[in-house]
């Protein structure tokens, strides 16, 4: 639905950008195509390695993993699996409600969506590609560190 | 040919890897050549408009007005606007980069593409509906309203922690057009 949305929004302002000035719009796919196609190499190595992890670290290994561990094991676990994982959100919100109904804790799913979403280790050296390595060691570090106060949050909120 | 080659070689590897795996173990083999399917058609169908508006807006966003909205002075309505259009992106995180890179070559502040960054990988709009529906209201808001703070408290250190050598990669980046 959303895709929709955003295809429907660039096809209005392609449209607008072609009625007002035809070459620029020219230019402005030929770049749109250009950045395309330098980065397909990089996202085809991400997205076969991605295909890779979701073959043997699948929901059902998620689901046994953490289904299993309780405490600061499980919130430990959660966040390893979380930041090596790249998982696309419609998968991963049902399983985290999967995980919910075999008893995981509220702060493991925290910290587990949380890393999954802001934790890319698949991505890394993506990210250093375009941000350098500092920053990719740093956004990443912290994100991981933040997952859970993000888990505390929701401890205290959801208590 | 070859520079092709060279260019797709952890893709061509990984995949030769899969093929072993199609020989060693069929089952595995289909899983992966079925993700790997499935990972490549999720893909085209989101990134397509993204690329377009990142052309768009390479050509129609004049560089004064980037620096006006999203450079160094461009404070609080900097970040909110960094949050914003992260929120409202679709695809995932590395989709991002591309469009950081973008945003950066036209004045963005570094820690206002850090913000951007933070937003598109956690507050997306599509993503935090289908939170809420999958985890509870209550769950998918706490999540989202506590991730404000974060995003802009950890673009605001690292901000202040790199110097300009370590955030140059990102104004010279690769997708340079």
């Amino acid at each position: 639905m959303f895709t929709m949305l955003l295809y429907i929004g660039s096809a209005v302002f392609l449209i607008f950008s072609y009625f007002k000035d035809r070459k620029k719009t020219k230019l402005a796919l030929k770049k749109a195509l250009t950045a395309f196609l330098n980065i397909l190499p990089d996202f085809a190595a991400v997205l076969a390695l991605v295909a890779v992890l979701l073959t043997f670290v699948s929901p059902e290994v998620i689901t046994r993993v953490l289904g299993e561990q309780a405490g600061a094991a499980g919130l430990f676990l959660a966040s390893v699996v979380g930041s090596i994982t790249l998982i696309p959100g419609f998968v991963a919100f049902p399983l985290a409600a999967t995980l919910l109904q075999r008893g995981a804790g509220l702060a493991t799913i925290a910290v587990f969506i949380s890393t999954l979403m802001m934790v890319g280790v698949v991505t890394f050296p993506l990210e250093k590609k375009f941000f350098g390595f500092k920053e990719a060691l740093w956004r990443n570090s912290l994100s991981y560190v933040w997952a859970f106060f993000v888990a505390l949050a929701i401890s205290v909120v959801m208590a | 040919m070859i520079q092709t080659v060279k260019l797709y070689k952890y893709f061509l590897i990984i995949m030769i890897f899969d093929l072993i795996m199609l020989i060693v173990n069929p089952l595995t083999g289909k899983q992966l050549f079925h993700f790997t399917y499935f990972n490549f058609a999720e893909m085209l169908k989101v990134l397509p408009p993204i690329f377009i508006l990142l052309g768009l807006l390479d050509v129609w966003v004049p560089r004064e007005k980037i620096i006006r909205y999203l450079g160094e002075k461009s404070g609080a309505g900097g970040i909110a606007l960094s949050i914003f259009l992260g929120a409202a992106a679709a695809g995932p995180l590395y989709a991002a980069f591309p469009v950081a890179s973008v945003m950066a070559q036209k004045g963005a502040r570094y820690g206002n593409i850090l913000v951007f960054l933070g937003a598109w990988s956690t507050l997306k709009i599509p993503m935090f509906l289908f939170e809420m529906s999958s985890l509870g209201v209550r769950f998918a808001l706490t999540r989202w309203l506590i991730n404000i703070p974060g995003i802009i408290l950890m673009a605001f250190i690292i901000e202040r922690i790199l110097d300009e050598k370590d955030k140059a990669p990102i104004y010279h980046s690769a997708a340079k057009s």
